[in-house]
């Protein structure tokens, strides 16, 4: 490419990201602490922040260990066992990131609904999944799903089961040869994908919106908060709580960076 | 000692392996021979537990082990493209069946030592698979297989991806470390040379069956039908009999002669010369001479000669 074009590309490259995402964000941020930090920590320490906080970290804590869990089960039921169905398994697994979340919600919804044979039961025996965390971490398990197995899949297939073979010779059973060769070998795609799932359990907004009735103070996650906040006229609420969404944004970013540096490296 | 009888293992339509029986003694080095598609590699899998026979038996040992995971076979395998464990270093690669089964870190210590210094890697303890040549990461592959003192020891194109001096090298290297362990061993390759310069018997194997079992000489001097002649090594057939071409003589006078024949091209490979000849019916063939002689004949192409052949292979091979 001649220089001129290289330059070209460069400044559209560039601006497209500036404009679109630099931009904004750091208007986010701008916004916010523009009359300092006094307000800022005024609104983040009001109890219904601090509880929306509160409960977005608990819902990561839980759905996060769970798709990381399934996503490597997934991964290597598709790419080991090869069991029969297991093809559709692999084109399912995309569909929370084909889905619109409030379909999602809505799918929810319908099936632990008043009205419906399961919501009527578990509510019979004591069990609320709507307007409460059961339901929101349904959700968020949900749309958070396919990180870990998309990224794991790939690295399975290319490192095959020669190694493993080979351990399995050695007189390796199935859970040393998973701790001792695969596991290793995997664990750069396990953590990137945990922190992938860790950034869409975070900002899930759509479907927990749906069913969790967003209730102030009771099933109000950060970003259910932000939105609240901005809606009910109150800015300074809204800004403080999308710059710690952009902060814990940017922080997983920047761990991510960090891990794949790492990974080249070695 | 290891025997498999009746082996039958299909991948959807295709037989990989139709009715095998086999056995290999204690203490030998067997090559399994074939071309690709013949089902050696299948038959070592069968044998080392990685694949499961559809029917059949396989005994090492005395026992039947048919059913049993690879884990409790007592083998080594060694994997053509080495399988090496990419994030553990020489040492750890070797210890690894050692840690398995729990012995003493100095045992392993001293264990892994010494089989390092057999594979001549004793430098290169701390190094990773990826900072090894093709060679060394295969000499580790072998000392990982031997450090749990395998009953048998099974290697599935150790050299296959090697290049042709490294190859030459480690087959010798192999033949003699044999010598020294005595490890019954089974080794798959394609390469005829390489069969027959490592092993004391031959297990030639095409389209899932076994063609012939022998010592490398009694394939090459004896072949049961053309297809082992052919495979084991080159031939050309004189006056309607087939002639491995350092059994025919070049002759400048029809007497004594079997056939005419007019010289196409005179190759020299060092010590040995290729003479690529046709005969009078249009067939192509081959002639094998040392420098010494070739020179003597002073041959040029478009010669007219005369062929005769010293011994045939076998008159009355059974056609496949």
């Amino acid at each position: 490419m001649s220089g001129s074009g290289r330059i070209a590309l460069r400044v559209a490259v560039l601006g497209y990201l500036g404009f679109l995402l630099v931009a904004p964000v750091s208007l986010v941020f701008y916004r916010t602490f523009r009359h300092g930090f006094g307000p800022v920590w005024t609104a983040l320490s009001n109890p219904d922040a601090v509880h929306a906080l509160c409960l977005t970290v608990e819902i990561a804590l839980i759905a996060v260990p769970l798709n990381t869990l399934f996503g490597v089960c997934c991964a290597f039921a598709v790419v080991r066992y090869r069991l029969p169905g297991f093809g559709v398994v692999n084109t399912l697994v995309d569909l929370p990131l084909a889905l619109s979340p409030v379909v999602v919600g809505l799918a929810l919804f319908v099936l632990y609904g008043r009205g419906n044979a399961v919501g009527d039961w578990l509510t019979g025996h004591g069990v609320h999944v709507l307007f409460a965390m059961p339901g929101m971490l349904l959700a968020t398990i949900f749309v958070s799903l396919p990180f870990v197995v998309r990224e794991v899949v790939p690295v399975l297939r290319e490192i095959g089961d020669e190694q493993e073979e080979a351990a399995a010779t050695l007189g390796s059973s199935g859970l040393q040869t998973f701790r001792r060769v695969t596991l290793p070998s995997i664990r750069w795609a396990v953590t990137y994908g945990v922190v992938l799932t860790t950034a869409r359990a975070l900002g899930e907004i759509g479907a927990v919106s749906v069913v969790s009735g967003a209730i102030q103070g009771r099933t109000e996650t950060l970003t259910l908060f932000v939105q609240r906040s901005y809606e009910n006229f109150d800015p300074i609420g809204a800004y403080a709580g999308a710059t710690v969404l952009a902060s814990l944004a940017i922080f997983t970013l920047a761990l991510m960076t960090v891990l794949q540096r790492q990974r080249s490296c070695r | 000692m290891i025997e498999v009888s009746n082996l039958t293992k299909r991948f959807g339509d295709f037989v990989a392996l139709d009715g095998v029986s086999a056995m290999a003694e204690t203490g030998s080095l067997t090559a399994l021979l074939g071309p690709s598609g013949s089902g050696k590699s299948t038959l070592l899998r069968v044998i080392a537990g990685l694949e499961t026979p559809d029917a059949g038996r396989v005994l090492i040992g005395g026992k039947d082990v048919t059913g049993r995971p690879p884990q409790e076979r007592g083998i080594g395998f060694v994997f053509q493209h080495y399988a090496a464990f990419k994030h553990m270093t020489v040492a750890d690669n070797v210890a690894f069946g050692l840690q398995i089964r729990h012995r003493p870190r100095a045992e392993i210590r001293a264990r892994v030592e010494e089989l390092l210094a057999l594979v001549q890697l004793e430098g290169l303890a701390g190094r990773y698979p990826a900072q090894l040549s093709g060679g060394q990461r295969q000499r580790m592959g072998l000392a990982r297989a031997l450090a749990v003192e395998p009953e048998v020891l099974l290697l599935d194109e150790p050299f296959g991806a090697l290049d042709a001096r490294v190859r030459k090298d480690l087959r010798a290297w192999l033949r003699h470390l044999h010598d020294e362990t005595h490890t019954t061993t089974i080794i798959v390759t394609h390469d005829q040379e390489e069969a027959m310069e490592v092993a004391d018997e031959v297990v030639l194997m095409a389209r899932g069956h076994v063609e012939q079992v022998g010592s490398p000489r009694e394939l090459y001097e004896s072949p049961a039908n053309e297809f082992v002649l052919t495979f084991v090594g080159p031939v050309s057939r004189v006056a309607g009999s087939w002639v491995r071409p350092h059994d025919v003589a070049i002759l400048l006078s029809p007497d004594g002669s079997d056939e005419e024949a007019m010289v196409e091209r005179v190759v020299h490979l060092g010590f040995e010369v290729r003479v690529e000849l046709t005969d009078t019916t249009g067939e192509r063939l081959t002639v094998q001479l040392t420098r010494d002689e070739a020179d003597e004949l002073e041959l040029a192409s478009g010669d007219i000669v005369w062929l005769r052949s010293r011994s045939v292979v076998d008159p009355d091979l059974e056609p496949v």
